[in-house]
């Protein structure tokens, strides 16, 4: 392995990195959104929301998340939607996590047992007072690990959008490695990188999870 | 719509969920103070009636009348939902599985209900949580999470919560079935504490001793009818339906 080489490329790769960092940050924000909107329609009482919420899951699980984006930035222009590389891959891929979101917050929800939205209602708490005061705050304790895995699959996911040509951390690989020829180096240090930010992010998962676990 | 004569009135109940009948044109009075248990085998409907009373499974058919006011009338979704609030706040309920907040300490399972529907300061949210769980003896344990309490603790904090709301009828659908045997005496020293203080009740039950003891009436329910109805003496010693004779024989024979 050629350290030498490594040494001389890393900062721009630092810099690559920050670029990760910050469409991991804001696709992650804007999954989190759509997540919480698609399982407020998900779980409505009324009906035509709650189909709106499967179409919206079953399309963005059920098709590859390149395929969207392509979509979206080739296609979009066709319809009339002019994004540049790095917009698209923010929308693109924060809608398409969305759609996993919606999936583990509604899973946390419907997870809390039946009985204690009812001994809510029997206190006469109304529909949202009871769901905002006991069945959220125990179904938000209960979706921070699993959003943990989503949120590590999309901080893994941004590498997509170097097929749109943002300049984030594999596409600066694949970018040295036309000047360098070693492939190997390039690919391992954006691994690396990789694995310094996901690991970051568990380990903050895991800090919120254990500051807000009850006592048992 | 006849006005009601007693404090709680059940008339022509009826429940059906698809074609299975629940509940079959039940009609039940129960006077302010009185104490009624309900007894009968499992599936007899005994649950869906307690939680129709609060409109938890709204009947099918009937009228359920508090104080003299209708819980099940029929008003348009928006003034309904705020009604059957209003009426809910009166109606305490108790559940087998205690169903505290388990995010909650023991004072905020209490007070959180009263201080969210009846706008009171947190001053007097705590007096009002002290009081209530002193008076079923958790006072010491105000500061705990549910998790940190037996199922008989779980169980009178479930009623201090309830009666914080001080409401004007209390439902309990067995609240000592899911406590191990030395815990259940606990939580029935406080439905007797309750019952000397003349709150209206409707128990649903399996233990007939405590019914015995502790009720005015007796209600026996079998496939969603009420087969027979009187003071526990009657219905226990004297039972004059053979279904009753048969439930209780059964009973006793489980109990042994
Ligand atoms: N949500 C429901 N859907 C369909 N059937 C139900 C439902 N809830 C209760 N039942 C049925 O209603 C009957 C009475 O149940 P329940 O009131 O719980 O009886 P009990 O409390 O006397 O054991 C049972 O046959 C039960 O299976
Ligand atoms: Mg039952």
């Amino acid at each position: 392995m050629d350290t030498e080489l490594i040494l001389k490329v890393y900062p721009y790769f630092l810099e690559a990195a920050l670029i990760t960092i910050e469409l991991s940050v804001l696709t992650i924000a804007l999954g989190l959104i759509c997540g919480a909107l698609g399982a407020t329609a998900r779980l409505s009482r009324f009906k035509s929301l709650r189909f709106l919420g499967a179409a919206y899951v079953s399309f963005f699980r059920g098709t590859p998340a390149l395929i969207q984006l392509f979509l979206l930035y080739f296609g979009g222009p066709q319809i009339g939607i002019q994004l540049d590389a790095f917009e698209a891959g923010v929308i693109g891929l924060g809608v398409n996590i969305g759609a996993y979101m919606t999936e583990t917050m509604r899973g946390a929800i419907i997870a809390i047992d039946k009985g204690q939205g009812e001994a809510a209602r029997t206190l006469g708490l109304s529909r949202s007072q009871a769901f905002r005061k006991v069945v959220l705050p125990q179904a938000l304790r209960l979706m921070i690990r699993p959003l943990g895995v989503n949120i590590n699959a999309q901080i893994k996911g941004t590498a997509l959008v170097s097929a749109i040509s943002v300049v984030e951390l594999t596409y600066t690989a694949q970018r040295y490695i036309g000047s360098t020829y070693k492939p190997f180096e390039m690919f391992f240090l954006a691994g690396v990188l990789y694995l310094v930010i996901i690991t970051i992010t568990g380990k903050g998962v895991a800090y919120l999870d254990r500051k807000v676990r009850l006592p048992a | 719509m006849t006005a009601p004569h007693s404090f709680v009135e059940i008339r022509h109940a009826q429940k059906s969920y698809g074609t299975l009948e629940v509940l079959k044109d039940i009609s039940l009075n129960v006077e302010r103070g009185q104490i009624v248990a309900i007894i009968g085998p499992s599936g007899s409907g005994k649950s869906t009636l307690l939680r129709a009373i609060n409109d938890l499974d709204p009947l099918t058919g009937g009228e359920i009348w508090l104080d003299g006011v209708q819980v099940n009338k029929a008003l348009p979704h928006r003034q309904y939902e705020k009604h059957i609030n209003q009426m809910r706040q009166e109606i305490g309920m108790v559940f087998q599985h205690f169903n505290l907040f388990p995010h909650l300490t023991v004072r905020e399972n209490v007070t959180m209900a009263p201080k969210l529907l009846k706008k009171i300061s947190d001053k007097e949210a705590d007096k009002l949580a002290e009081e209530q769980l002193d008076h079923v003896g958790m006072l010491e344990r105000i500061d705990y999470y549910p998790a940190q309490l037996s199922g008989g603790q779980k169980q009178r904090v479930a009623i201090a919560r309830a009666l914080a709301m001080k409401p004007k009828l209390m439902l309990f659908d067995e609240a000592t079935s899911a406590l191990d045997p030395e815990l259940v005496e606990e939580v029935n020293l406080v439905m007797k504490k309750l019952a000397q203080e003349h709150m209206t009740m409707i128990i649903v039950t399996h233990e007939m001793d405590f019914a015995a003891s502790v009720c005015d009436r007796v209600l026996f329910m079998d496939q969603g009818v009420v087969v027979e109805e009187g003071p526990p003496e009657q219905v226990f010693r004297n039972p004059t339906q053979e279904r009753t004779r048969n439930f209780l024989r059964k009973h006793l024979e489980g109990a042994k």
